[in-house]
């Protein structure tokens, strides 16, 4: 780790800086500034307040810049663990009016279903390189698929990756995917299972993207959501692809509701599904009484958890779990892995530098997945 | 025999460059088997050829075999279970003897020890290989002597079908795959005795599962620690040379110690990368004509250098 003794920012403030040194200091530096644990965030322009605004378990999520005096520039200065990522924005206060803005001097972006936010990486955190396009990888194909629902009533969609070089001869591992348009759209889920395949790091795969209009009601251990797909979805999907068909071909995978859906389909269904994916759960529970602090979407899922947390069942064969230590949700999913493994599920639980968002949930793809389906990279020499 | 180990053709297609320096104009028989499914899928690599080429279909002959004959399918899925256990065990005592090598390499480090102590724990490592290796042929051995599967109609039937365009046959173009079901096959149709003076042109795999013993490998995967591994005894169509296909997605050269103990452990076999397109001559004993390829050196250095 780099030690420094004096940051950028600070000998800029003691120079008593000029236009121009500012004008340089933007020039010279790439931001926000990384020095060791020390990250340093800044905005130039006229205002009143400027407020950092991040969603970090722990710290404020409103922390104000300080501004270098008889001059435009703002700062603020945080520690930042090494290999951390955090999404903020920045808030700019004129008069009466707060903007929250995307951080202007810096050009990493993470997009999810509200926009996007601005990127900071601490010290040695590096985009895997598996989430870039391999030009030599073979292409997987999507496509709609629509099913009759009774459990909804009504036609739904599924959007069904079939992997380069799908032959009706072989049989497939299915992946099915809560939540799955926003993992096509903001962790690149296509690519990186091209990606994935072609490095034999995972075996060829058909993955089911699902997606609900209703998702805080149908992922909250809704039965009709179960059902769906248990008996609807997956039978559909394995009478017409030839899929393996068994429990350790089956595997349901969500982030944050998606992952109550996951692992309450899979309570639901004990022993179909014998592989789950589960990204920061929103496992959320309560030790007395129903009540909680997160509002009334989390009520089914606080009952469901304290249903399970009563009588922990096994109900799969093997578990990838994964949560940002960044998160308020931390603690329900560190506190669900022993009490997973006392059910003689095979566990594996991974924590990061991040939290509750989509970069997040991309960057433990690759381990979660090859863990979950081991590909034949050792046996497979092209 | 003579010919010529590959690289992987799918990016970089050589093979008709290494068909034409060694004055092949006839049929070419190739074998596509350890594509599995896909093996008929080989319309690119006959346009390659010049469509001079008959595939000798192993794997679906093979899956004929364990339809038509059930003794012998029954007998054969025990063996390759027994096989895949005993991979397992080697597998794990691999893991804990490097785990003790690292260890003791970094304590002895600096040392008057370090010296024997690294070219003990080498030995170690060679036993376990040889060890392997030489169980696994005396299970097939005993599998063989036991369901002699060369005088089973369901095999002498495909074998003298084989025979008979091995006959026609100027070479034998043996391409990549899955390491495991690419030898089976070859072994269960006895594919090494059929050849005359064929010449051999063998990729990625191929060249692996020709040699004398065919060495698994990964140094960088997702899960794991990446430690090669023999898998078996090799079909010891040509000697002396452990092709390592695809180094730059499989291999750290840039850690020499990885590739000191690599280049160790293998020796006298020859440690040679291959990446795309890239290939040597053989003939006998002695690789000439490289073009590309890399030698793992027991200093851990790679040496583009190399001549037998």
């Amino acid at each position: 780790m780099v030690v420094v003794s004096e940051l950028a920012i600070q000998a800029l403030a003691h120079s008593k800086p000029s236009a121009a040194a500012i004008e340089l200091f933007i020039r010279r530096n790439k931001f926000p500034i990384v020095e060791g644990n020390q990250v340093t965030f800044c905005f130039r322009g006229d205002a009143e307040h400027v407020n950092l605004k991040s969603w970090v378990y722990g710290l404020p999520n409103s922390q104000a810049f300080t501004r270098i005096p008889e001059t435009n520039l703002w700062y603020i200065t945080l520690q930042l663990p090494a290999k951390s990522r955090v999404e903020y924005k920045i808030e700019v206060v004129r008069g009466t009016r707060a903007e929250w803005i995307m951080d202007p001097l810096n050009q990493y972006l993470a997009r999810d279903p509200f926009g996007a936010n601005s990127v900071a990486h601490g010290e040695g955190y590096q985009y895997p390189d598996w989430i870039r396009p391999d030009p030599e990888a073979r292409v997987g194909t999507i496509e709609d698929w629509a099913i009759d629902s009774q459990a909804f009533g009504g036609k739904r969609m599924l959007q069904i990756y079939r992997p380069a070089r799908f032959r009706k001869s072989r049989q497939y591992p299915l992946l099915f995917v809560h939540d799955g348009r926003d993992y096509l759209a903001f962790t690149g889920m296509k690519g990186i299972l091209d990606t994935l395949i072609h490095r034999l790091e995972i075996p060829d795969l058909v993955v089911a993207f699902s997606t609900s209009s209703d998702r805080l009601k149908e992922y909250a251990d809704d039965e009709r959501h179960a059902k769906f797909v248990t008996e609807e979805a997956v039978p559909h999907l394995e009478k017409h692809l030839p899929l393996i068909g068994r429990p350790r071909g089956r595997c349901l995978m969500g982030a944050s509701f998606g992952g109550v859906a996951s692992f309450s389909t899979a309570c639901r269904y004990p022993g179909f599904y014998g592989r789950l994916l589960l990204q920061s759960g929103s496992f959320a529970f309560s030790d007395i009484g129903h009540q909680n602090q997160r509002g009334p979407a989390f009520e089914p899922v606080i009952k469901f958890m304290n249903r399970y947390r009563a009588a922990p069942a096994q109900v799969s064969e093997r578990v990838f779990m994964s949560c940002g230590m960044h998160e308020s949700l931390i603690y329900e999913n560190r506190s669900l892995v022993p009490m997973l493994q006392s059910t003689g599920m095979e566990l594996k639980y991974v924590e990061a530098r991040d939290g509750h968002n989509w970069e997040n949930w991309r960057d433990r793809m690759r381990e979660a997945l090859s863990w979950l389906f081991p590909g034949p990279l050792l046996m497979v020499y092209e | 025999m003579k010919g010529a180990l590959l690289g992987p053709q799918r990016l970089k297609p050589t093979l008709i460059e290494v068909v034409r320096a060694l004055a092949i104009d006839g049929t070419v028989a190739t074998v596509t088997a350890g594509w599995q499914e896909r093996e008929d899928q080989d319309d690119d690599l006959n346009a390659h050829l010049g469509h001079k080429a008959v595939n000798l279909k192993l794997y679906v002959r093979g899956e004929q075999v364990l339809h038509d004959d059930p003794e012998f399918s029954a007998a054969h899925r025990a063996r390759q279970d027994k096989l895949k256990q005993m991979q397992d065990y080697y597998r794990l005592r691999l893991a804990a003897t490097l785990e003790a090598a690292l260890d003791i390499a970094r304590r002895s480090a600096g040392s008057e020890l370090e010296h024997d102590e690294a070219e003990f724990s080498t030995k170690i490592l060679r036993e376990l290989d040889d060890d392997h290796a030489q169980r696994c042929a005396a299970l097939r051995d005993e599998f063989d002597a036991r369901t002699k599967p060369f005088e089973r109609d369901a095999i002498v039937k495909h074998r003298r079908e084989l025979q008979q365009i091995l006959n026609g046959c100027q070479a034998i173009a043996i391409a990549g795959g899955h390491v495991a079901v690419l030898l089976n096959r070859l072994r269960m149709f006895g594919l090494t005795q059929l050849l005359k003076d064929q010449v051999l042109f063998a990729w990625s795999g191929g060249a692996m599962v020709t040699g004398d013993r065919v060495v698994l490998f990964h140094e960088d995967p997702p899960q794991g620690q990446g430690v090669a591994e023999v898998m078996d005894l090799g079909l010891g169509l040509h000697h002396g040379l452990t092709p390592l296909p695809s180094p730059r997605q499989r291999l750290k050269l840039e850690d020499r110690q990885r590739v000191s103990w690599f280049a160790r452990r293998m020796a006298p076999s020859r440690c040679i990368t291959f990446d795309n397109g890239e290939y040597v001559l053989f003939e006998g004993r002695r690789f000439y004509g490289a073009s590309g390829t890399q030698w793992l050196q027991s200093s851990g250095e790679v040496s583009s250098r190399w001549s037998s």
